[in-house]
């Protein structure tokens, strides 16, 4: 039974991605008690699957080490993965959360030495990218994984393959007999950040997501253009491993949208720009890059990174919204067609690779939070006298790129620090 | 130019979109779209027409009045739905386009040979006389809108359709004198009558 000390102190942040953390840390750093529930096995969300981070165009893997330095550091974080929460009672300054532990089937002794990986056989679909390749059923689920822990899947429990890894086990880290356990976890303030998904590509029938090989969305391209991606970092179109070097984005794919996601998602102009350069990495003057789009909203102050791609003359701008696509039998390209706006002239233009901008979705619509709380009509969740001790953070509010998840973040951490400190001074 | 065009130019002086607004069945609408393309994209009769939906919006925001108004576009408009569909601010493009070609038609400057125009004229004067449609008369009017001549032609063309539809009893030649109507035709007519009043009073016409 997982042991969790917690009292009417403790502020639980749900979600481990960049805000859950930030919140976290920042709670802890000044002195709170927290218990950071994360889904996956590791920490880190949807940050630790991207290439690289706009402006700068660093690598997400050094924010995410710094935040996972101050983790270790930190003793008044006790960290739960594979961990859901189930319900949610009581009220502000005193909550009573039930959670749900998935069994992990790997203990704390495991060294990450990968002698499991190479006894088992059978692979499952590699989740941390987006189901691009395959991975072993004993697995790490990245390379900067926190906790540095193997995990086996479900799928080969009760099977030779489970066995197999844990006669491949030096340290008696595997352990078959792990069960799924509900924990009870008393809280005084929640931040929830549990995040944001890609919208669902398959539901904008007319670009064809499930039909075509060759139509994929931004954050695959991401794990396509990444050296620890399926593809070893080279762009291979997945319809025929060809490299794609003729790329179209499509922006406001789902946003912006009453038959899809009313909101405006606002990072996707700035990742489709920023993935422009990584066509251009790639292939030098032979990557070619064409934007459709409605219009450009380079958020915040980053006008000038727009500016940048603009001049770079193997990118061009149509502007349109783009109708359908449809696929070449011969070449297996898609053929994009549309009217642009600029002199409503109608197109049909061929591309190796196609990249739907998609827009950013609640991985938990607040209809799903298993507790009453105030959410705009998206599914994200309002800042609201009525939540009480709850506060959502990062993407759980709304569609933000990381520097606002993390002030997001901060923010939720100071309302939550403010809600325990009312409660001791009540106790003392 | 009709009185009622040279009202409305003085209505609406130099503001084409209020005047849409006003007067176009969902013509409010018009100021919500976002330029985005869809809709032009999407339409199976597009590479057919000479502005497509998009483009419209965009003429009568600019207040080309006579381009629009005068314009075959939304005459071609066969009512597919798929720009209403499709449309990501739900905007009821087709009955915009089934609007706009009303408007025109009752200011007089809707293209005079469109054929759209003219089997939509057609149908309607046919059914309001006995609140029944005469299949025989209007396929006939048809034929012979542009003249004798070529209505003769296309008659004899379409001979054994006609004939096999009288073998089959579903055209009666009987229906030349008049044909069959409902039952009560002077209330279908008064009924007609009366929603002409009340759309004339909404939109400020003059009974057409």
């Amino acid at each position: 039974m997982t042991e969790v000390v917690a009292t009417n102190q403790t502020i639980l942040v749900v979600g481990g991605g960049i805000s859950g953390m930030t919140a976290a840390l920042e709670a802890a750093e000044c002195g709170k008690d927290v218990v950071l529930l994360e889904k996956n096995p590791a920490l880190g969300g949807r940050v630790s699957q991207l290439y690289r981070y706009f402006p700068k165009l660093c690598h997400p893997t050094c924010g995410l080490e710094i935040n996972l330095r101050r983790l270790k550091g930190s003793r008044r974080i006790r960290t739960l993965t594979m961990a859901e929460v189930t319900s949610i009672s009581g009220q502000k300054g005193d909550y009573t959360v039930n959670v749900k532990i998935k069994p992990r089937f790997v203990n704390e002794n495991c060294t990450a030495c990968g002698e499991c990986a190479k006894a088992v056989t059978a692979e499952v679909p590699d989740a941390f990218n987006y189901n691009l390749g395959k991975v072993k059923a004993a697995y790490i689920p990245s390379a900067m994984a926190y906790p540095q822990r193997y995990v086996l899947d479900p799928s080969i429990m009760g099977t030779p393959e489970a066995d197999k890894a844990k006669a491949a086990c030096k340290y008696g880290a595997v352990d078959l007999d792990m069960k799924e356990e509900t924990i009870q976890i008393k809280a005084g303030a929640v931040v929830w950040a549990t995040g944001w998904q890609p919208y669902d590509a398959a539901k904008i029938q007319p670009y064809g997501y499930d039909r075509f090989s060759n139509v994929i969305t931004s954050v695959e391209f991401e794990r396509l253009a990444d050296p620890h991606g399926p593809t070893g970092g080279k762009i291979l179109r997945p319809g025929d491993g060809k490299e794609a070097k003729n790329v179209a984005f499509i922006q406001c794919a789902g946003s912006r949208d009453e038959n899809h996601l009313r909101h405006c998602s606002r990072i996707c102009c700035m990742a489709s720009l920023k993935q422009t350069n990584y066509v251009t990495e790639k292939f030098g003057d032979d990557g070619k890059s064409t934007i459709y789009y409605i219009d450009i909203r380079a958020i915040d102050r980053f006008e000038d990174f727009y500016q940048k791609v603009q001049a770079n003359p193997n990118v061009k701008f149509v502007k349109s919204k783009v109708a359908k696509i449809v696929q070449d039998e011969k070449s297996g390209n898609p053929v994009l067609h549309g009217v642009d706006t600029e002199g409503y002239n109608r197109y049909a233009t061929e591309h190796d690779l196609v990249v739907l901008a998609v827009g950013m979705a609640p991985s938990v619509p607040a209809g799903m939070i298993p507790t009453e709380i105030v959410a705009d009509s998206s599914g994200f969740i309002q800042l609201d006298e009525a939540n009480g001790g709850l506060f959502g953070a990062g993407c759980a509010t709304n569609a933000l790129d990381v520097n606002r998840a993390v002030q997001s973040a901060t923010a939720s951490a100071l309302r939550a620090i403010q809600v325990v400190n009312q409660v001791a001074r009540a106790e003392a | 130019m009709s009185d009622l065009n040279a009202q409305a130019k003085e209505k609406y002086h130099n503001n084409f979109l209020k005047e849409v607004a006003a007067n176009v069945e969902e013509g409010d609408w018009v100021k919500m779209c976002m330029q985005c393309g869809v809709c032009s994209g999407s339409c199976p009769f597009g590479p057919h027409w000479a502005h497509p939906p998009q483009e419209i919006f965009m003429m009568i925001r600019a207040g080309k009045r006579e381009e629009v108004l005068t314009s075959d576009s939304m005459w071609m408009c066969t009512s597919c739905y798929n720009c209403i569909v499709r449309c990501p601010r739900k905007l009821p493009i087709t009955h915009i386009m089934h609007g706009l070609a009303n408007y025109a038609h009752r200011l007089g400057l809707a293209p005079k040979n469109q054929p759209t125009r003219q089997f939509a004229k057609l149908f309607w004067n046919n059914i309001v006389k006995t609140g029944r449609v005469n299949e025989l008369k209007l396929s006939l009017g048809l034929y012979f809108k542009d003249g004798l001549a070529s209505g003769i032609k296309t008659g004899m063309a379409m001979k054994n359709v006609g004939l096999g539809l009288m073998k089959a009893k579903r055209l009666n030649p009987m229906e030349i004198l008049g044909g069959h109507g409902c039952k009560d035709i002077k209330g279908i007519q008064a009924m007609v009558k009366k929603a002409q009043e009340i759309e004339a009073k909404r939109k400020g016409f003059t009974a057409a």
